[in-house]
């Protein structure tokens, strides 16, 4: 644990050596990190390092975000490598504690390689090279411009001399550091590592089970416990009789947790914990637990009366927040008029690793160990519980064993810090699969309403859109009603629409649960509702989906606020001038997708195909899938067999990473589409394994999922979400194509599927 | 009560309850850590171990049971990290987040021992028990092929 601001205390904080060159960013500027007093503004702010040259040369990039297996760190040391000119054998990677110094290290929203910081972090790899070369023509009193660093080396042509990265760091760290504009990036081809796949650096670890996740994590004297938590949201304890629990061998202690109290936030959601030697005696004391709850105001909360408020907020009109033309006068007008209701039920995250966490609290200060995505939030909502300074608080990050959005949020890091600190000891806090599913942030339910109309040759004249859900809002502050716009622009404020008269409406509802973000967000249900409509607009027409989703997207084009009737785009935290709407990638995904799944062809041969398409995190995804009857197991009698995805995310770093996120999108859009589904009774959630709550087994994924990943030299965008929306209605168009029956309401599984193939030709 | 272990070669004298889980024996008694928790009700498979050579879930296998047999875990699966399975996992990158990977790798080796050449469907049904989050499925089925030799070449 170190308070220490100075050089020193950084450093060594990352087992660093001294005497070293260590590069931070910050702001798009590089900083050695000795002149780190020289930063702007508040010093609490100046840069961490992100790239270190040991006077051996060792390499040490600093990881400030979160592995969940996306593979970050495995992408910034290639990054960052790759702009340095380093041996990847002479690289190594640490993980960085929790602190502000690194800029955002929140591991969510699909930000690692947007919002600018592909950009910082190949300055910083850069900065050290300028600075390395520098050091290099002064002792080989030549120009720079006749030196090129590569494999660990400033190399002079001319003269066939050479010398290494770890002779010139001393020099090189005395040197002034460029200033912005000053630091040249290498032209992309010459990073040449990431033109093919980059190796994953953490396999060898997951596959002899040497990788540490949270669990993992031994402090000595540590106890383990596991926790009692309200069943309904905002409940108390109001009798406990611990006696039975305290008998159990290896149980040392039962405590209460103090109740949270207004918005739900990060808080610790109270409840009585109880501590052992091992989790199989903890498991047993919360067993033996005789607790009587007052359940709080939450108790009435039941699915069905839910989800019927919904959709009767999306039966009326709403807030309208996107607007264009006179859609009342187009649908009057219209030939006809196609409605449909569409629903998707809460969900939670389920990574396979609940969440867990290790906490230390030695006098005024504590130290945590934790599977979390954003460390700096833990360690402010740690500071809070337990009354500290930031500054007195460390936050480790550990392998995540999946995220999904679930773990940033730090209820599970206080609630170790706080029962660390009641114990007198070490205590490592474990979920147990029912309190993940029973105590989770939970994908926010969804209604929505869509009504287009259509004139005499089946062009869509008007497009109505309405949407009611529980907003994330709901989870951090009291009297939210609506979703607001940043929930908004997850695929309604933002869609390509090349419609005369649109209007899209949002509806009031309230939250009983903790709503939080789960991977792709809002867009889930967005994009299954809108890419549901779409295909069901087709049908009605009697035209290709296909060559619909291209008439409705229109021609390529920049889709401004104003030209979408909008007042505002949030665009994910993005300039419109770097990441614009754009019509064009839209269309190009969709063309790509169904060129390689041979589209046309396959559907004339009798294939059950289903198309969608969707923009978010500032990258467009079309996907199509091929389904077939399968009776082979309980659940819906239908397999996707095979699909294709193609992914427009600018210019991407670690390709197979991108293919690899593309497939695990695949798998996940599957599994909530077949399967997901929350619910609640009497305020409690009623899912409490994966028998209730079933993830998509290896039996159901599709033999081959085709990944195409668009070549392009545009601004970075999001990869870990955007392949998920696109999938649940391209899905359930397949098994319309297949079934003739049309899927509004996930999951699948619920949906009545016939039984039999209807007089649809075999699938080929 | 004393209770012996044989696990990864090494016998163990465990003083603890017969009825406890053989993973959190592995896990908090052992330190062998490899063998993950997910659920702790025989629904996910990352606890998966071999017992006498079959693969078994760790997490509702009583210490009592596992007393006076075989018990191999990720950590013994090979001297050096590199059984056919784990060579192919790492050649066409399986893991995402890891987590499940040790279970998936242990169930694969079970299902190769008995069956050296499995057919598609019999790794569907042999690996049908262990849940992956991530979604890694269809490398883990390329892997298994490879390292059965029977193709899954990237
Ligand atoms: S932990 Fe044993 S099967 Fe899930
Ligand atoms: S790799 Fe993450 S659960 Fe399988």
């Amino acid at each position: 644990m170190t308070r220490d601001l100075s050089r020193r205390g950084f450093l060594a904080g990352l087992g660093l050596a001294a005497g070293g060159l260590a590069i931070g960013v910050r702001g798009g500027r590089a900083f050695l990190i000795a002149d780190a007093r020289a930063a702007p503004g508040d010093a609490a702010l100046a840069p961490n390092p992100f790239v270190h040259v040991a006077p051996d040369g060792t390499v040490t990039i600093v990881c400030h975000r979160s592995e969940m297996g996306q593979g970050v760190r495995s992408t910034l040391p290639a990054l960052i490598g790759e702009e340095l000119g380093a041996d990847p054998s002479r690289i190594r990677v640490v993980q960085a504690v929790g602190d502000r110094r690194y800029g955002d290290q929140n591991t969510d929203g699909s930000t690692t390689m947007r919002r600018g910081h592909y950009e910082e972090l190949r300055t910083a790899g850069a900065t050290a090279r300028v600075l390395l070369v520098a050091a290099a023509a002064r002792r080989l009193r030549v120009r720079e411009a006749t030196l090129v660093a590569r494999d660990h080396a400033v190399h002079h042509a001319a003269s066939k001399r050479s010398i290494g990265f770890g002779a010139l760091v001393a020099a090189a760290a005395r040197l002034p550091v460029p200033p912005p504009g000053k630091v040249t990036l290498r032209p992309v081809a010459e990073l040449t590592r990431l033109a093919g796949d980059l190796p994953l650096l953490d396999a060898p670890a997951h596959v002899d089970g040497s990788a540490v996740f949270a669990a993992d994590v031994r402090l000595p004297g540590m106890l383990t416990a596991v926790i009692a938590r309200p069943p309904v949201l905002g409940g108390t304890v109001a009798t406990l009789d611990d006696r039975a629990a305290r008998a159990v061998p290896g149980v040392r202690d039962v405590l209460r947790l103090p109740a949270p109290s207004g918005p739900p936030r990060f808080q610790p959601l109270g409840g009585v914990a109880v501590l052992a030697d091992h989790p199989w005696a903890a498991l047993r004391g919360r067993a033996a637990l005789a607790i009587t709850w007052d359940h709080g105001a939450h108790a009435g909360w039941n699915a069905a009366a839910d989800r019927a408020a919904l959709a009767a907020a999306v039966a009326a009109p709403g807030k309208v927040v996107r607007a264009v033309g006179e859609l009342d006068r187009a649908l009057a007008g219209a030939d006809r008029v196609v409605r449909a209701d569409y629903h998707v039920p809460y969900l939670a995250h389920a990574p396979m690793e609940p969440p867990a966490a290790v906490a230390r609290v030695d006098g005024g200060r504590c130290e945590v160990w934790a599977c979390t995505q954003n460390p700096q939030s833990g360690r402010a909502e740690v500071a809070r519980a337990l009354g500290l300074d930031e500054r007195d608080v460390t936050v480790h990050v550990t392998l995540l064993g999946g995220g999904f959005g679930r773990k940033s949020k730090p209820d599970f890091l206080a609630e170790a810090a706080l029962l660390a600190r009641a114990a007198g000891a070490p205590v490592r806090v474990q979920w147990t699969r029912d309190d993940d599913l029973r105590h989770g942030y939970y994908h926010s339910s969804c209604a929505q309403h869509l009504a287009a109309g259509l004139d005499a040759r089946g062009k869509v004249v008007g497009w109505l859109h309405r949407t009611a859900f529980p907003s994330i809002a709901t989870t951090f502050a009291p009297g939210v009603t609506h979703g607001g716009d940043g929930e908004l622009a997850q695929g309604i404020l933002d869609l390509a629409l090349d419609v005369p008269a649109v209007r899209c409406e949002v509806g009031a509802a309230t939250a009983h649960a903790r709503i939080g973000w789960l991977r792709s967000v809002h867009n889930i249900n967005h994009g299954f509702a809108i890419g549901s409509f779409i295909d069901e607009l087709a049908a009605a027409t009697g035209r290709d989906p296909r060559e619909l989703w291209l008439e409705l997207v229109g021609p390529p084009r920049l889709v401004t606020p104003a030209d979408a009737g909008v007042a505002s785009n949030p665009n994910y935290g993005e300039s419109l001038d770097r990441h614009p709407v754009d019509a064009g990638r839209l269309r190009d995904v969709i063309e790509r997708v169904t060129a390689r799944a041979d589209w046309s062809a396959a559907r004339a041969r009798g294939r059950a195909l289903g198309l969608a398409a969707h923009r978010s995190f500032v990258a467009y995804v079309g996907v199509v899938v091929s389904v077939v009857h399968d009776r082979s197991r309980r659940g819906p009698p239908v397999r996707a067999d095979e699909v294709w995805i193609t992914i427009d995310a600018g210019r991407v770093v670690n390709r197979d990473r991108v293919r690899s996120q593309m497939e695990g999108a695949v798998i996940f859009g599957l599994g909530l589409a077949l399967h997901g589904e929350i619910t609640a009774r009497d305020g409690q959630i009623e899912q409490a394994s994966f028998r209730d709550y079933p993830l998509l087994r290896l039996p159901e994924a599709p033999r081959a999922i085709h990944v195409e990943i668009v070549d392009s030299d545009r601004p970075p965008a999001g990869v870990g979400e955007p392949g998920v929306p696109p999938v649940a209605p391209a899905l359930c168009n397949a098994v319309f194509a297949l079934t003739g029956t049309r899927v509004r309401a996930l999951p699948l599984a619920r949906a009545s599927l016939p039984a039999a193939p209807m007089a649809m030709p075999a699938p080929t | 009560m004393t209770i012996s272990l044989h696990v990864n070669g090494q016998a163990h004298d465990l003083d603890a309850d017969p009825d406890m889980p053989l993973l959190w024996a592995l896990r908090d008694l052992l330190g062998l850590t490899g063998t993950r928790y997910g659920c702790g009700e025989a629904h996910c498979g990352a606890c998966t171990v071999h017992l006498d050579g079959r693969a078994v879930r760790a997490c509702v296998t009583p210490l009592g049971r596992a007393a006076g047999r075989r018990v191999l875990t990720i950590e013994g699966l090979s001297p050096d990290g590199r059984h056919p399975l784990q060579a192919a996992w790492v050649e066409l990158a399986v893991p995402q987040c890891g987590f499940c990977q040790a279970g998936q790798i242990m169930c694969a080796a079970a299902l190769l021992a008995a069956n050296p050449r499995p057919s598609d469907a019999e790794i569907d049904r042999s690996l049908a028990g262990n849940l992956c989050r991530c979604g890694t499925y269809t490398r883990i089925r390329a892997a298994v092929k490879k390292a059965a030799g029977t193709g899954g070449g990237p």
